[in-house]
């Protein structure tokens, strides 16, 4: 099983449009959305829900004051300032460490386990695609990610698919680290401005202490060549492939608008081609070798 | 006073409006780049900073001397930090909330603490804007308490500009939560309007007031105006794509030094949000 996890460091370099462009011509694949805190894929895949599942979390302390005897231990021991004097816990900055909970001398403190978000089976017109939906304000978002991975990986054995596609979050904490690990390859988009190679430059650190194969590709490269250069130069550094250069192209946002992936909207442009050329870089490339050997020399530097 | 600017999407202009609304204002202003997983306004107000401060979060250090391998301090690890297996103690510092359960519950006082890196805290100016940015260690997973604690330094004499991570999740809602006004950048497409819809859940369940800033305003459908209208938020800005402005950013140049025009919008924007502030200020009193 190979999987592809598309990121960024940077938000909105174009990571889910292009994501889902690769999923259109993919054959035989699964799609995964880890982006899960502010998903997006599912508005140009239009996914028909099939399986809705609860996603419980960790716990939060409630307070029984019937039972307090307001003896102050649990705001002695709380670290997050989560209770008030009052006895009162603040759901958003409780943390459920439970440690209130087994210190309580009269057991006053419930510590019920929390919904935090819910993950979906689908099917779209490329296929099956497993996403979830964070709640909001939630923890946890690593282990969501982790899961939704998972039922990816399950579905495409089950359904004899050879490929995962999976849009993965921005930045490099939690999620981001729970969606890189095991993958096949991974394919950074960025944009060329000072912030796009910034990011890039702390995404690329993060992957190789995964030793996990990279790629990087160039969104909207015209907006600034120089850039676009220095890019390639940092990614042939590190031991990172250069997929190749997408222009910056409003018809994008077009289809977006419309619910469509690029390649179904409007008439062939050149940056159809380039997009093309860059999937069969990916496909191509020797990490993505049919027997799914892991290939050492080509993980980022 | 305490603004926030937050998104839900990524890439939609946050970290530009927070730096160019810090630029128009000139002075009696900080900028907190909570940000911290991929921190970038120090690239647009390129201040000159002056210290650096390694950030720690408290983790186990057990003592194997003193520890008769009880189990007590890896029952109550909700995070399963804490392995007893055989005669050792496994510590697992990445998983770790710093709860500090297993200090408290340990009988034989087995254990202290010792520091897991979050990151750094980096302090400056430029001219008159004070700068304080949070720059999370790479391969480090938990970025609220470093949020919190690039929070902590905000002085409050000044206003304080925070600029916020993406998303909606618990990293954002510790840049956002105690703000006295949250400002959203979006933009009019589908991704924009879903995300800006969620963050917009995030701020309610906050109860903080808020106000949209439109970024590449043409570029999509009227979608987000229509939900603007509906939900009662205010528009403060509507900045157009354009070119010149989007080349600009990619070289880190600054609106308001590029198109002088711009300070005075800026400058508005950040007085149409004190104002909202005050009226605010004044309904809770006269509630009251
Ligand atoms: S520890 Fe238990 S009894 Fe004491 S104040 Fe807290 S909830 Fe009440
Ligand atoms: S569970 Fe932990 S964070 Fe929540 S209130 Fe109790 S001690 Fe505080
Ligand atoms: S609680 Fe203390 S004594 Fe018991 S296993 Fe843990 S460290 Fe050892
Ligand atoms: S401090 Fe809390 S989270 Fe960390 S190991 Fe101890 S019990 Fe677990």
């Amino acid at each position: 099983m190979r999987e592809i996890v598309i990121i960024s460091g940077k938000g909105g370099t174009g990571k889910t449009s292009l994501t889902a462009a690769f999923a259109s011509l993919a054959k035989n694949s699964v799609l995964c959305d880890a982006d899960v805190d502010a998903a997006d894929l599912h508005l140009l895949m239009q996914p028909e829900v099939r399986q809705r599942t609860d996603f419980m979390g960790g716990c939060k302390a409630i307070i029984n004051k019937d039972l307090c005897t307001n003896c102050g231990t649990c705001i002695d021991l709380c670290r997050f300032g989560a209770i008030s004097e009052q006895f009162q816990v603040d759901a958003i900055r409780c943390e459920g460490c439970g440690v209130c909970v087994d210190f309580c001398p009269v057991a006053a403190i419930d510590f019920p386990v929390q919904r935090c978000g819910e993950w979906y089976l689908s099917e779209t017109r490329f296929g099956p695609m497993v996403h979830a939906r964070l709640g909001i304000g939630e923890e946890n978002s690593g282990k969501l990610v982790s899961l939704v991975r998972k039922e990816a990986r399950q579905l495409a054995e089950k359904q004899g698919a050879d490929l995962i596609i999976t849009d993965g979050p921005p930045g490099i904490g939690c999620p981001v680290i729970a969606s890189i690990g095991g993958a096949t390859v991974l394919v950074i988009v960025v944009e060329p401005t000072v912030s796009g190679i910034h990011d890039m430059e702390r995404v690329v650190d993060l992957a190789a202490h995964f030793k996990v194969p990279g790629m990087v590709c160039v969104n909207k490269f015209d907006l600034n060549i120089k850039m676009t250069e220095a890019i390639e130069q940092l990614a042939l550094r590190r031991n990172v492939a250069v997929l190749g250069r997408v222009s910056f192209d409003p018809s994008f946002t077009r289809s977006m608008v419309e619910g469509k992936t690029l390649f179904e909207y409007g008439e062939p442009t050149a940056t159809w081609q380039q997009v093309r050329d860059i999937w069969t870089h990916i496909t191509s490339s020797p990490s993505m070798n049919t027997l799914g050997i892991v290939d050492l020399k080509s993980s980022i530097q | 006073m305490i603004i926030s600017v937050a998104s839900g999407k990524g890439g939609t202009g946050k970290t530009t409006i927070s730096v160019n609304m810090a630029l128009a204002l000139g002075a009696g202003v900080e900028l907190l780049d909570c940000d911290v997983e991929e921190p970038n306004a120090h690239l647009f107000l390129k201040p000159v900073i002056e210290r650096s401060e390694r950030v720690e979060v408290p983790v186990p250090l057990v003592d194997l001397k003193k520890c008769t391998f009880c189990r007590k301090c890896s029952d109550i690890c909700r995070f399963n930090a804490l392995a007893v297996v055989g005669k050792k103690v496994l510590v697992f510092q990445e998983l770790c909330h710093s709860c500090g359960g297993c200090m408290a519950v340990c009988p034989e006082g087995a254990i202290t603490e010792t520091g897991r890196e979050l990151g750094t805290v980096n302090f400056g100016a430029r001219g008159d804007i004070r700068f304080i940015n949070g720059q999370l260690r790479v391969g480090e997973a938990m970025s609220p308490p470093l949020i919190k604690r690039v929070r902590a330094e905000a002085d409050l004499q000044l206003i304080t500009i925070i600029d916020a991570p993406p998303g909606t999740s618990c990293p954002v809602i510790a840049a956002m939560n105690g703000a006295d006004f949250i400002l959203m950048v979006t933009e009019p497409t589908p991704f924009g309007l879903h995300d800006l819809k969620l963050a917009v859940e995030a701020v309610r369940l906050l109860g903080i007031p808020c106000g949209l800033v439109i970024n590449r305003a043409d570029i999509g459908d009227r979608k987000v105006f229509d939900y603007a209208e509906s939900e009662k938020l205010p528009v403060l800005l509507t900045i157009p794509f354009d070119r010149r402005i989007a080349v600009a950013y990619s070289q880190g140049k600054n609106i308001v030094d590029e198109f002088p025009e711009w300070r005075e919008r800026f400058g508005d924007l950040f007085r149409k949000i004190e104002a909202i502030i005050k009226d605010r200020g004044e309904a809770v009193s006269c509630a009251k």
